[in-house]
């Protein structure tokens, strides 16, 4: 079966995706959701899924912007200027055991991102809010909600069994953090209520697991050596 | 050992042996051996990607319309010019043509891609190779002040006071133990030379870059209706043009919203002119004597040619495409990327196999095959899973070797200027020798552009230049686009071949860009409207591929011989070199690094 296309036009949202000329001046009145990884490989896809399910199972207020940050780096920095808050999801080493959920705030975000980095955009997202550091216009509250992932070296792979199962609870994490920090109350959608999408259809989590080709058609193993040195480590 | 390899380097091994793992401030990871002799000059090179990269592989059975948001997600630097390489390869494939307006703003979004990319690697990664950001504490502001209004006088930030500012959120920075974004550096090695206050305009300038980098983005999400992660469309671009339509956020292409193009086209185009052009040159000035790097530059190089002005006429590209061969700039070959003998990829020192005895021949990119298989040659030196030292007489890389009718090529920015240059193109002609002379008044020298070009700084010069072309031919490119719009054409995407019922059972296409880091291709083939076999062939595999079957050493390794390192523990000029390819390895090879260690190690044998 052909897995559906992306449709010719896309609608655009303005409330995820912050309109040029007008939204990004109200960054300090924003507080962004921000989803980082790349989904490409198995696990480190996981805050990106996450805030794909936030943006399709809620209602959200002009003051929250959802994110699919992939493995942007500094192309993130417009939209991380001055914000009233930003929340990351992301799937981080924390040393912990598998699938584990983890939190930290404030000072502790960076440091945590940069302290175990197994994968390239935490480079480069460390990079970013040392930047907005420099340049005196880091977010006002700032929090990382994670997972310690299974897996990352399924390339094509989706998210492990794991890993997935905790998607919908650290969304909820998400809204307890919205709810405690900044006193907003998000809903649900009604029922058979349909959204506009975050991502193009072709890369959602059920579109891109289910059109995967089989074990026979694409490899799985990934760098030996590598992975090797990943064991000995841990 | 002393190797003589065909394509006219000479290998020697025998000397010390440094290694560099990983080399930092790119994007993805890779290791570099070299040899040095006696007198700490660079004898041999060995580039290995460590990562492995299947984005072949998943690809299959894929709907060929969405494969450009597949292949957005390889890197996270690269994402628009192989979301373009793939919708052309499909586009290609299929006989699609695109309205002319979908032609003009995907050659806008690919410039402004360009152009932010060229910006962001001088400032942001290759800067610090040139820059001491911590000799710029020492600054006198007013040197630095002085020093600006010699070098671009219409630069409007340039007072004292302004570098005095700076200079001191810099010391605050700095002393508050948070070197962050400067704390890899050799800050102590004499292989940096430029004075106090040309280390802090840089400084300044780089901060000033992160402050526009951001504004010209903007346009990316005008035309593709989001960022990150632009929209792209088989058949032309995804938004609707309505020029008496709402000023409503999210309202398709407006008058309002092409003025805000406009403004931000102008802006990037005096950043350019004013900012980065003129720092590259005198940056370059104070290391006049540094003319190492050139490598394969100063004879092989190749582009696949872009920019056209003619939608349907490839003689239109206004970066013209060919390959040139042992320095023959008078000889300008043409290349066809769907000759089976031109474009070829091995892997005799790749990871890869290609199966049934066939280890040493080349393979078209329609024919292309990505099967892994690591092994390692008898000579490796540490374990399998900790290599101290790498034989490069074997398998080496998890990048493969491309070759143009057997010779390898450097690709890129420089690879773009010399084609162009010897081709006469006035733009480029002029912008070269302008810049030659102001880089000649500085320095004192009297360098051509044959001595210049083929060289490390020739190559971040080239970068340069041509980003600030590229805001030129945004400036022109806008222009048709009113006038068409004008005319009455508000067409931007042709859906008639939309539906997989109207392809033939069995098609196959290339699609070529002129990626920031050089000729990118992706070939495809479909069948039953699906994917049967997808390749990309990226400008940082032609440049830091291993050696091929015959021996010929590819860009990276050729740039590096002949170099003396100041101090081979502080291998800042192994990092100046390959920086200024801006290697793009997370494309090349992908997979992540299982350690956090961000300082390179470099181990000395």
């Amino acid at each position: 079966m052909l897995s559906k296309a992306s449709s010719p036009y896309f609608g655009h949202n303005s409330f995820m995706f912050p309109d040029p000329l007008t939204d990004l001046a109200s960054n300090d009145t924003t507080i962004l959701v921000l989803g980082i990884g790349n989904i490409l490989w198995a696990d480190e896809g996981f805050g990106v899924r996450v805030v794909e399910c936030l943006a399709r199972d809620y209602v959200w207020p002009a003051s929250v912007r959802l994110m699919d940050g992939g493995t942007q780096g500094l192309f993130l920095l417009p939209y991380l200027e001055n914000l009233a808050g930003l929340i990351i999801v992301d799937a981080i080493d924390f040393g912990l055991p598998p699938a584990t959920i983890h939190e930290v705030h404030g000072a502790d975000v960076p440091a945590t991102i940069g302290a175990r980095k197994m994968s390239l955009h935490q480079t480069g997202f460390q990079e970013v809010l040392a930047l907005l550091d420099l340049r005196g216009c880091s977010p006002r509250r700032l929090s990382l909600v994670g997972v310690q992932p299974v897996t990352l070296d399924d390339y094509g792979g989706g998210l492990t069994p794991a890993v997935a199962a905790l998607v919908e609870k650290v969304g909820l994490r998400v809204l307890d953090l919205l709810r405690q920090d900044y006193g907003l109350d998000i809903a649900p959608v009604e029922l058979g209520q349909q959204l506009p999408g975050l991502m193009a259809e072709a890369v959602t989590q059920a579109a891109y697991e289910s059109g995967r080709p089989d074990a026979e058609t694409a490899c799985r193993h990934g760098d030996e050596r590598l992975l090797a040195r990943l064991k000995d480590a841990s | 050992m002393t190797v003589q390899t065909p394509n006219g380097f000479t290998l020697d091994n025998s000397g010390r042996r440094i290694v560099v793992d990983p080399l930092t401030r790119i994007e993805g990871h890779m290791r570099c051996e070299v040899n040095v002799d006696a007198d700490n000059v660079i004898r041999n090179a060995v580039s290995t990607g460590t990562m492995w990269r299947g984005l072949e592989v998943i690809l299959k059975g894929r709907d060929p319309r969405d494969a450009w948001a597949f292949v957005e997600r390889i890197c996270g630097v690269c994402t628009g010019c192989h979301a373009l390489a793939s919708v052309r390869a499909v586009e290609d494939a299929l006989d699609i043509r695109i309205p002319y307006n979908a032609f003009l703003i995907r050659q806008i979004m690919a410039k402004v891609l360009a152009w932010h990319d060229h910006v962001v690697h001088f400032y942001h990664l290759h800067a610090l190779d040139w820059v001491n950001p911590v000799n710029a504490l020492k600054a006198d502001p007013r040197a630095t002040s002085a020093l600006q209004q010699s070098i671009s006088p219409n630069h409007p930030l340039s007072s004292p006071g302004y570098f005095r500012d700076v200079q001191n959120r810099l010391k605050k920075f700095v002393e508050s133990g948070q070197l962050g974004i400067f704390k890899n550096g050799y800050w102590d090695s004499a292989a940096y030379l430029l004075p106090p206050e040309a280390d802090l305009m840089a400084v300044t300038h780089y901060l000033e870059a992160l402050d526009f980098q951001k504004e010209i983005v903007k346009i990316h999400t005008i035309f593709g209706g989001k960022n990150p992660h632009p929209n792209y469309l088989v058949g032309g671009v995804p938004c609707a043009i309505n020029m008496e339509g709402d000023m409503a956020a999210g309202a398709p292409l407006n008058m309002e919203r092409l003025n805000f193009v406009k403004q931000k086209i102008d802006e990037a185009f005096e950043f350019s002119k004013n900012v980065y052009v003129p720092d590259v040159i005198a940056i370059g000035s104070f290391y006049k004597n540094w003319l190492y790097g050139g490598g394969l530059s100063a004879t092989n190089v190749l582009d696949y040619g872009d920019y056209p002005t003619s939608q349907d006429d490839k003689s239109s590209d206004r970066l013209p495409g060919g390959v040139i061969l042992d320095g023959k700039w008078e000889e300008i070959l043409p290349v066809d990327p769907r000759n089976p003998e031109e474009v070829q990829e091995f892997v005799t020192h790749s990871w890869y196999t290609y199966g049934g005895g066939r280890e040493d021949i080349g393979l078209h990119p329609w024919d292309g095959v990505t099967d892994s298989h690591f092994e390692l040659g008898a000579g490796t030196k540490g374990t399998r899973t900790n290599i101290e030292e790498i034989d490069e007489n074997a398998k080496y890389s998890w990048v493969k070797s491309p070759r143009w009718r057997g010779n390898a090529c450097e690709v890129g920015p420089l690879s773009r200027y010399i084609l162009a240059y010897a081709k006469n193109v006035p733009y480029v002609k002029a912008q070269v020798d302008d810049a030659l002379d102001q880089f000649n008044h500085l320095a004192g020298t009297s360098l051509t552009a044959r001595q210049a070009l083929p060289t490390t700084i020739g190559r971040t010069l080239a970068r340069a230049l041509e980003a600030h072309y590229c805001a030129q031919m945004m400036v022109d490119d806008y222009d048709a686009l009113i006038a068409n719009i004008r005319n009455g054409d508000l067409a931007t995407a042709n859906v008639a071949k939309w539906d997989p019922a109207t392809w033939p059972k069995e098609a196959k296409g290339v699609g070529l860009v002129a990626a920031p880091r050089g000729g990118l291709g992706h070939w495809i083939k479909i069948r039953d409207g699906r994917i049967e076999n997808y390749q990309c062939v990226v400008p940082s595999t032609w440049n830091s591929g291993p050696r091929d079957a015959k021996g010929n050493i590819g860009a990276f390794e050729a740039s590096l011989l002949g170099t003396p390192m100041v101090n081979p523990e502080q291998p800042v000029e192994i990092l100046r070199t390959l920086h200024s390819f801006d290697p793009c390895m997370a494309c090349a090879t992908h997979v992540m690094s299982p350690d956090g260690a961000e300082l390179a190690r470099v181990t000395i044998r």
